[in-house]
């Protein structure tokens, strides 16, 4: 049993470190925070892969990465082919290896993780994905061209896949976008020091030379809409406008100024480089003390930007404890290492002002965990009399999104959940009105990349079989 | 790239652009806006429309200088473009025959009054405008007004043209004839705004007003311009610009609008700097 011993070799052999800029160093600047693997660690690592004749890895990635093959590439120092085994399923590469939940996927699922420590998938695909980007050489033969044309809405990564994947087809695409550039989340959400914006646009340039055409400063529902983009020509549309509504607690003090949407607060930051200020001309600012609502990816990034932007002390104030945060578990330990202080049990109930409608405190609740609740997880219970002030300038609301009602709105017909999101067949992704499907936040809530990738390209293949049928 | 492909000075630091955005111009409808920038270096700057043509595919903004951005745009002459153009953005004002209505402008407020008051008189409206600026020489777009209404009155806060006061004076000289006026539409600095609806609340005489809060997306995905109407949050973007004007917060509406004093100032010194140093 050579085979055995191998993979008992294997289990032992630990998994290869992301090597990072010191915690008190990126603290301060908006450089990337990891800096990726040396091309003999990337080897090293993918030598650990057991290339399981069954790779239940797989299993776990939503859109169902060649996983094996890829790492056998990588193994064999063939990184350009590595690369190229990527893209066959995943058109963003680059971007899921940096941000996808891996520790919930594919590497929950890798058999050495039973026993040992899983291979560091996402770490190898950004390494392998990250080298096809240097080299630039991107593997397109133009189809032939079906004909069609489809109109996609939202340039987020359910967007965009939906449009690589179309244009793979043969179809003509246009994507219309709402803001100055394509992106979405990507380029509006996540930090530079997490996702820099360079990779985004490549990932986007390489769509542009498949032929896909984007349009930014299309606000659909207003300029057009869903109908008219049907009864001008398009033969099918694509709704994948995210989930960009930001929610407020409804507590006292939330206008005040000091106060924003973790959306305005990183928009600032990272769409409209605030950072550099006065460089770039828009504005962002924090005060000595910040505090974050919420324990989320979104919460996790406000807050380390914060710190980032100057901020001496940065909360994370949150209802229910660590186990129950629900950000990726990496980003939480890069914030504690950053600095970032959590008050758990914590619960914000209102926001003080001064005189001129400044932020001046804010006043918080204590909790203790009580039975489980219907999610099972431990409900949290406010302690009575407990309330406590703390002194802050700043405070983020990062409790979550919901989907923006520009297009469904604008849009007769069109079938949506209680939330307000669109329901769509679960095979097809076509909604209710014919031609038309959607994917991504619109259609889940507010989810993951890999997610809205996902749904991207199964729309894709729904709307090249409809087209097929017409 | 949008490009201004006509600039006419209206008073010192008001300028008025007309913009080739053909697509824009040909759904655009009076109360909407755009959102403009001018480089990659550049806020989202919104600029209510003043007037369009379909036909030519232009969009007229009137811009005032006011700091950093708007003293780029301001600068800006034909030929010169905007990277990014983008509207038309927010709710159309509900335009139909009411009867007798008065369209209140202040200062810049005259442009975005201007589009209002010519469909509220297409539509049938005796059209009763008032218009306010701080003297003669800063009263802007008096010959379009005079197009677009059924009658103008003039207000200026040092008596060189027409009643000497505010618009709530000239709002009272109307009133004071007669008119059975069913509907106001006022737009001007946020303080004439509240001045009006203070005004007309006793008169009990409804009174839209255009919000123009601190702005990034104008889709509704910030919530930067949120305002406090009727005791509810709403995103003027989106959920506006217009709203019921006696249901507005606008001491909250006032302080919002200083969020970035600090930083503004910074940005408008540097401009100075610039300018004196003679480079870019
Ligand atoms: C701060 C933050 C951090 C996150 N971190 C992670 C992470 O680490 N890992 C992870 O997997 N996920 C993360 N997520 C979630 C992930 O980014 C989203 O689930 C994903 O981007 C959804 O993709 P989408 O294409 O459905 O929508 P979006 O990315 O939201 O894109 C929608 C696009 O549609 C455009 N649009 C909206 N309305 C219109 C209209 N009317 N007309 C034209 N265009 C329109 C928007 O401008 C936007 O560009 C994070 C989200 C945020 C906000
Ligand atoms: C819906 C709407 C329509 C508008 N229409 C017009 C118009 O037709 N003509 C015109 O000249 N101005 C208009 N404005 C105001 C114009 O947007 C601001 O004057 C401009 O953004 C100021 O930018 P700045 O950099 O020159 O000045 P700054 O020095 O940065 O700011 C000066 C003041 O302008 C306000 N302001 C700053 N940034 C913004 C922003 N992003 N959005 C809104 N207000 C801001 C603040 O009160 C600030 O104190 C409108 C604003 C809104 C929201
Ligand atoms: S796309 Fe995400 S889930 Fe799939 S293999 Fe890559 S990192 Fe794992
Ligand atoms: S499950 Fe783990 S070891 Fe097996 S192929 Fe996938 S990554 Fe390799
Ligand atoms: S400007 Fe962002 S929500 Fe209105
Ligand atoms: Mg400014």
């Amino acid at each position: 049993m050579a085979e055995n011993i191998e993979s008992t070799k294997k289990v032992k052999i630990p998994r290869h470190e992301m090597p990072c800029q010191e915690p008190e160093v990126r603290a301060r600047n908006f450089e990337e925070v990891a800096l990726g693997y040396t091309e003999e660690t990337a080897i090293e690592e993918a030598k650990r892969c057991l290339q399981c004749k069954k790779p239940k890895c797989v299993t776990g990635c939503p859109v169902e990465v060649l996983i094996p093959e890829f790492i056998k590439k990588v193994a064999e120092g063939d990184f350009q082919e590595a690369g190229n085994v990527l893209k066959i399923k995943n058109s963003l590469p680059a971007v899921c290896g940096r941000v996808c939940p891996q520790e919930n996927q594919c590497e929950s699922k890798c058999i050495l993780g039973i026993k040992g420590e899983s291979v560091a998938i996402g770490r190898l695909e950004r390494f392998a994905a990250d080298f096809g980007m240097k080299t630039g050489k991107s593997v397109f033969e133009k189809p032939a061209l079906s004909g069609k044309r489809v109109a996609i809405i939202g340039a987020g990564p359910a967007g965009l896949a939906c449009a690589g994947d179309l244009a793979k087809a043969g179809h003509a695409v246009t994507v219309l976008e709402a803001l100055h550039v394509a992106g979405g989340v990507l380029m509006y959400g996540i930090p530079q020091f997490r996702l820099p914006k360079e990779i985004v646009q490549t990932e986007i340039e390489n769509l542009k030379t498949m032929g896909v055409e984007i349009l930014t400063n299309q606000v659909v529902g207003k300029i057009t809409s869903v109908d008219e983009l049907m009864e001008n020509g398009y033969d099918a549309v694509f709704i994948g406008t995210g989930a960009g509504l930001p929610y407020f607690m409804d507590i006292p003090g939330e206008n005040l100024n000091g106060v924003y949407s973790a959306n305005e607060f990183l928009t600032r930051t990272n769409l409209m480089k605030g950072y550099k200020f006065p460089d770039y001309a828009t504005p962002v600012k924090v005060g000595k003390n910040v505090a974050v609502l919420g324990a989320g990816n979104v919460a996790m990034d406000s807050a380390r930007t914060a710190l980032r932007l100057g901020a001496e002390n940065v909360y994370i104030i949150y209802r229910r404890s660590r186990d129950e945060m629900p950000a990726r578990k990496e980003e939480l330990e890069h914030a504690e290492e950053e600095g970032i202080q959590f008050r758990l049990l914590t619960n914000p109930v209102a926001i003080e002002g001064d005189e001129r409608g400044w932020v001046k405190s804010l006043t918080c609740l204590r909790y203790e965990l009580g039975e489980p609740d219907a999610s099972g997880r431990r409900a949290p219970i406010a302690i009575k009399g407990s309330e406590f002030d703390i002194p802050m300038d700043t405070v983020v609301v990062a409790i979550g999104q919901g989907p923006n009602p520009l297009v469904t709105t604008s849009t007769p017909g069109l079938e949506l959940n209680k939330r307000g999101n669109i329901v769509a067949d679960p095979e097809t992704l076509m909604t209710s009105k014919p031609g038309v499907f959607a994917g991504g936040d619109i259609v889940t809530g507010a989810a993951t990349v890999i997610l809205a990738m996902g749904a991207g390209k199964k729309a894709a293949a729904g709307i090249d079989q409809y087209l097929k049928g017409k | 790239m949008y490009h201004v492909v006509k600039k006419r000075l209206l008073a010192t630091g008001i300028a008025l652009l007309d913009v080739n955005a053909p697509a824009v111009a040909a759904k655009v409808e009076p109360g909407q806006f755009v959102i403009v920038r001018v480089d990659e270096q550049s806020e989202r700057i919104p600029l209510t429309v003043m007037d369009f043509d379909r036909e030519k595919g232009t969009i007229t903004i009137v811009v005032q200088d006011v700091g950093y951005s708007s003293a780029i745009i301001t600068g800006m002459n034909e030929g010169d473009a905007f990277q990014d153009f983008v509207g038309p953005l927010g709710v159309e004002s509900e335009i139909e025959n009411y009867g007798t209505v008065v369209c209140i402008g202040g200062g810049l407020g005259i442009a975005p009054i201007h589009p209002i008051a010519r469909a509220l008189k297409d539509a049938g409206n005796h059209v009763i405008s008032v218009l306010g600026a701080r003297s003669a020489d800063l009263l802007i777009l008096e010959d379009e007004m005079a197009a677009a209404s059924s009658e103008v009155v003039i207000a200026t806060n040092d008596g060189s043209k027409g009643v000497k006061g505010f618009v709530t004076d000239g709002l009272a000289e109307v009133l004071a004839q007669g008119h059975q006026v069913k509907a106001i539409w006022a737009i001007g600095p946020m303080i004439m705004m509240k001045a009006v609806v203070d005004y007309t609340r006793s008169l009990g005489i409804k009174t839209i007003v255009s919000m123009n809060p601190i702005m990034v997306d104008g889709t509704g995905m910030c919530g930067a311009c949120r305002i406090s109407v009727g005791n509810e949050t709403k995103f003027a973007c989106v959920d506006g610009p217009e709203f019921d004007g006696h249901l507005v917060d606008f001491d909250l509406a006032m302080k919002r609008l200083a969020f970035y004093k600090d930083e503004e100032n910074r940005a408008k010194a540097r401009l100075e700097c610039n300018h004196e140093g003679g480079h870019h």
